[in-house]
């Protein structure tokens, strides 16, 4: 990996409710390098989003950070005071959210919508910003930008409003992008574009990208790098051919098998018992054991920490001091 | 446009489909017409769509937003009345008012399975009385106890536990919600069930879960099913045959070991391509361009033209018909490469 | 997070009513706000008292011998001149204060209570009709209900008041007026139900499990009735709440006016007209009472209605 530019130390996020403090995120480490895009997946209520949200410092109360440290180059930003946040958001980290009419305001013109954002974070002259939005937007794809640029949100189509997002978020060329989801409310078609949109973008910027998504064929075809996600703990990082095509965690296993494919031949789909547990009663030592197959006495009790197994971080034991129960 | 019948389907199939055609009125309201002086409008939802379903079969539809997948299911189950054309199930037609008794005797047979598992059962509703609501609406077991215990059974039947019929909906999962959906749909002895993106709103290992749970019913009870879905892959999993609709229109029908092997009309090829799959890591591509048109205005001729990279003058003028499964001037002329 | 730890055979227990409601978040919110403690206890104070006035009050003011001229126009206790039993002083005609009191506020939360059911049930019909059926008919029951509410309420209730004297002269008996004026509380009263409900029928009305209900041929009031009904009374119960407060303001209003209760049958509304008169000669008791009890009322159960709101709607929290 080339230089890091987002790092994730042990990040711990809980959420205050009134039966008590319920952990969303637990204990997750990640990094990503220039130019890379980490998929981040996993079922609704894994943590995916949580820790997405809390790269960009956006936890809302009654959660916080209650543990952990986030880097982003050689800047602590987890403890930064909410002001100085907001200038790093927009400015060194871009976000895409799944529903671009949020990341866009209907009342303004694009072109008006770009041009702040670049002003904001920039000390470009209004022409000169103007025509940096021109450039974007023919980058993002938008056909004829010239006169598309002071058109309405409204007016575009739910895949060129994504593109418009996507130059926004790339305005003041930023260092990290997170995109929460980014292609799930489009059509098949349409988000095929995007996904090659976002990949040839982040090469040529050489931005490192953080795409939260459930969906794992997306991760396939766009992600360098994914870790799995699991009741708010990392159970498998690593290449993406590698975790996909041969997924070590029991989980990611069971998830690559339950997902129906247009090329295997299979009659049933692998399933995995049950689902994931409620926040509120996170089984004890290992999170995934009362539906894994391969469960054994440990795993009920004692929670097993990353280990690199070929070029996979694996949390699960059956890898601990290689193959004591295999 | 007939439904294109290959010899997979009898002429006598359990479900047959013809040129059924839904037009919703979509105009503003009149004061607004009047002041602002516009026609009215006018949206095809479904133009002309045919096809068969032989008993225990099941038949996909297929599509993206807008394509009517959706309205055509309402309208096979009888919740929605087509504008035209013409659906029998089990040979009595949906749409004759003259078979209104054998109608309602068919009634029962016919059920469906709602995308949302949180809005498709009433909250205020303990589970098992929603399960026995279809057996007592339709008078199929006398008695407390019997009904009781064909609650249980079915909730057996659907991989939960007969004592869950004394709880409330919200107290299930997303998946635990769509096994008690398929459980109401089986309560009356349903033959046919249409499902409408039934997994759509379930994570995948659930998913997958509700996929073979509908499978093994299938072989169980020699169910026909009508699957509506976006996503290939899952029906790829679940169907027999297979059709694919863009805009209002079936563009190709055909077996699922053909489309997927050589599909034949540009759309189906362009749907396959996009699909984002495990299969395909890292992959590298120039996807297909432009997107699905407004259904209030579209395209004229074959609707995917501006799409269409073999689009000519023909394609931009003259609607394609259904002919040996596919609706393509271009396969029809022998344009394409196969 | 939706995602309960899914296991087939093990079924988890089903608490009973009064456990969820102990455990639910209206509960919580309940016991944590003084306020809504305070109005309910108020609330409740004046109902009970209302409704045991027969056998707490030291006298039937409706009954003209009970009543003694020698008694009359008595100050409160605490004051000098004031006389056992008569805790908050008597009236021109000997008539006790507390007594008259707790009568008016019985037959004030009697009428207003009355009024509200029958706004609620003309509201939430002609609501869950228009809802569930649109089209030509609920044009015309919006409509209908839009130009009523460009009047207001009292005007309403006046000339429902005003046709209904002039058509069956003053022949009616005190009965009957108070079945007028619940009359007229309730059509002054329903548009507010039925937008409500009409807004959140056609909410509900798309749902699939009422089309699942169609699929199974069930007829449209039963469908209205079983499924739609239970799902749409929420908001219902803040309007009804905060609509109480507002009938009693109501009748209080008309037999202020004279319009309401007779002197013989008197609402808090009409112990305020009448005791109107001896504010300037010094005997301000009279109406003061009546007026501290119609707005303590008012206030508390305005307050409870207000909470509700709030409470039930997740947004302000």
């Amino acid at each position: 990996m080339t230089e890091t530019v987002l790092s994730v130390r042990d990040l711990r996020v809980a959420f205050e409710t009134r039966r008590g403090t319920l952990t969303a995120i637990d204990g997750v480490s990640l990094e990503i390098g220039r130019g890379e895009i980490l998929g981040v997946v996993g079922e609704s209520g894994a943590g995916k989003s949580v820790t997405g949200s809390a790269v960009i410092g956006l936890i809302d109360p009654p959660g916080r950070i209650a543990g952990g440290e986030i880097r982003l180059g050689s800047e602590r930003i987890d403890d930064l005071p909410p002001e100085k946040m907001r200038r790093i958001r927009g400015r060194r980290i871009g976000m895409i959210f799944q529903d671009p009419l949020t990341s866009l305001d209907p009342l303004y013109r694009v072109g008006e919508q770009i041009v702040e954002t670049i002003r904001t974070h920039t000390d470009l002259s209004a022409k000169t910003a103007r025509a940096r939005a021109i450039d974007l937007l023919t980058e993002v794809g938008i056909p004829a930008p010239e006169r598309r640029i002071d058109g309405y949100p409204h007016e575009f189509s739910g895949g060129m409003r994504q593109r418009v997002v996507i130059a926004l978020a790339l305005a003041a060329e930023p260092e990290l992008i997170i995109a929460d989801e980014p292609t799930t409310a489009l059509d098949v078609s349409v988000q095929a574009q995007v996904i090659t949109l976002l990949k040839r973008l982040c090469r040529e910027h050489g931005t490192a990208v953080m795409l939260v998504t459930h969906d794992m064929g997306v991760i396939a075809e766009a992600a360098d790098r994914v870790a799995v996600m699991y009741s708010g703990r990392i159970a498998e990082i690593g290449p993406v051919a590698e975790v996909v095509r041969a997924p070590r965690h029991p989980y990611a296993r069971g998830l690559m098998g339950a997902i129906p494919t247009l090329s295997d031949t299979a009659e049933r789909l692998t399933q995995i018992p049950g689902s994931m547990p409620r926040l509120t009663a996170i089984p004890p030592g290992c999170a995934f054991h009362p539906r894994c197959p391969n469960v054994f006495g440990r795993c009920r009790v004692e929670r097993p920490e990353p280990i690199l197994v070929g070029g996979t971080r694996v949390a699960c034991h059956l890898y601990d001091a290689r193959g004591e129960a295999a | 446009m007939r439904a294109a019948r290959t010899s997979a389907a009898p002429a006598g199939a359990y479900v047959e489909v013809e040129d059924l055609r839904r037009v919703f009125d979509v105009s503003k309201p009149w004061l607004n017409r009047l002041i602002e002086r516009e026609p009215r409008q006018s949206l095809k939802a479904v133009d002309g769509v045919g096809f068969a379903i032989p008993r225990g079969e099941t038949f996909a539809l297929v599509g993206e937003s807008g394509s009517g997948k959706s309205t055509v299911a309402r309208m096979v189950v009888g919740l929605l009345p087509p504008s035209a054309g013409e659906v029998r199930i089990s040979g009595v037609s949906m749409t004759d008012p003259r078979q209104e008794a054998a109608r309602r005797r068919l009634r029962a047979r016919i059920q469906m399975i709602f995308q949302d598992p949180y809005a498709s059962m009433n909250p205020r509703w303990r589970v098992g009385s929603i399960i026995a609501e279809p057996i007592r609406a339709f008078n199929l077991i006398q008695g407390e106890g019997a009904i009781r215990a064909r609650v249980g059974e079915l909730l057996r039947l659907v991989g939960l536990h007969p004592d869950d019929a004394r709880k409330y909906p919200h107290e299930f999962s997303g998946g635990q919600r769509q096994r008690i959906a398929i459980a109401r749909a089986l309560a009356s002895q349903a033959e046919f069930l249409v499902g409408d993106e039934p997994t759509s709103a379930l994570d995948v290992s659930v998913q997958a879960q509700i996929l073979n749970l509908m499978r093994d019913l299938q072989d169980r009870f020699g169910l026909t099913y009508l699957f509506i879905s976006h996503n290939l892959a899952v029906v790829r999993h679940m169907a027999t045959r297979i059709g694919v609709m863009y805009l209002g229109r079936l563009v190709e029908v055909g077996p699922k070991a053909g489309i997927f092997a050589s599909p034949r009309h540009p759309y189906t090829r362009m749907l396959l391509d996009a699909v984002p799959d495990l299969a395909h890591i890292g992959r590298a591509r120039t996807p297909v361009s432009g997107e699905i048109p407004n259904p209030i205005d579209p395209p004229p001729g074959c609707t995917f033209n501006p799409r269409c990279p073999h689009a000519n003058d023909r394609c931009r003028s003259e609607v394609p018909a259904l002919l040996d499964g596919v609706a393509c001037h271009a396969v029809e002329e022998g344009r394409l490469p196969s | 997070m939706d995602d309960a730890a899914e296991a087939p055979d093990a079924p988890r227990a089903t608490p009973s009513r009064l456990a969820r409601f102990l455990g639910s978040d209206l509960w919580l919110n309940f016991r944590r706000s003084k306020l809504a403690i305070g109005a309910f206890a108020v609330t409740l104070l004046m109902f009970g008292l209302a409704f045991a006035a027969p056998w707490i009050s030291p006298q039937n003011p409706y009954d003209p011998a009970q009543l003694e001229l020698l008694n009359s126009n008595l100050p409160p206790l605490w004051n000098p001149d004031g006389q056992s039993p008569f805790l908050l002083g008597t009236d021109d005609q000997g008539r006790d204060v507390l007594s008259a009191v707790l009568y008016g506020l019985r037959l004030s939360l009697i009428v207003g209570m009355l009024g509200v059911v029958v706004s609620g049930f003309l509201g939430i019909g002609l609501g869950l009709v228009a809802g569930y059926f649109g089209g030509a008919l609920d044009t015309v029951i919006m409509r209908v209900a839009d130009v009523q509410l460009t009047f207001p309420a009292i005007l309403i209730a006046l000339v429902v008041d005003g046709v209904a004297k002039a058509s069956f002269g003053s022949a009616l008996d005190t009965n009957a007026t108070i079945l007028l004026i619940v009359v007229s509380i309730g059509l002054s009263f329903w548009v507010q139900y039925a937008r409500t409900v009409r807004s959140s029928v056609m909410v509900e009305r798309s749902k699939d499990y009422v089309q699942a209900a169609r699929l199974i041929g069930l007829s449209s009031p039963v469908i209205m009735v079983r499924h739609v009904l239970p799902n749409v009374t929420g908001p219902v119960f803040v309007i009804a709440t905060i609509n109480l407060a507002l009938a009693i303001i109501t009748e209080a209003t008309l037999s202020f006016l004279g319009t309401g209760l007779p002197e013989t049958m008197p609402s808090l509304g009409t112990l305020i007209r009448t005791g109107n008169r001896f504010l300037f000669s010094g005997e301000w008791w009279v109406v003061a009472f009546p007026g501290i009890a119609l707005a303590g009322l008012v206030l508390a159960i305005n307050l409870l209605g207000d909470w509700l709101r709030d409470a039930l709607n997740p947004k302000l929290q």
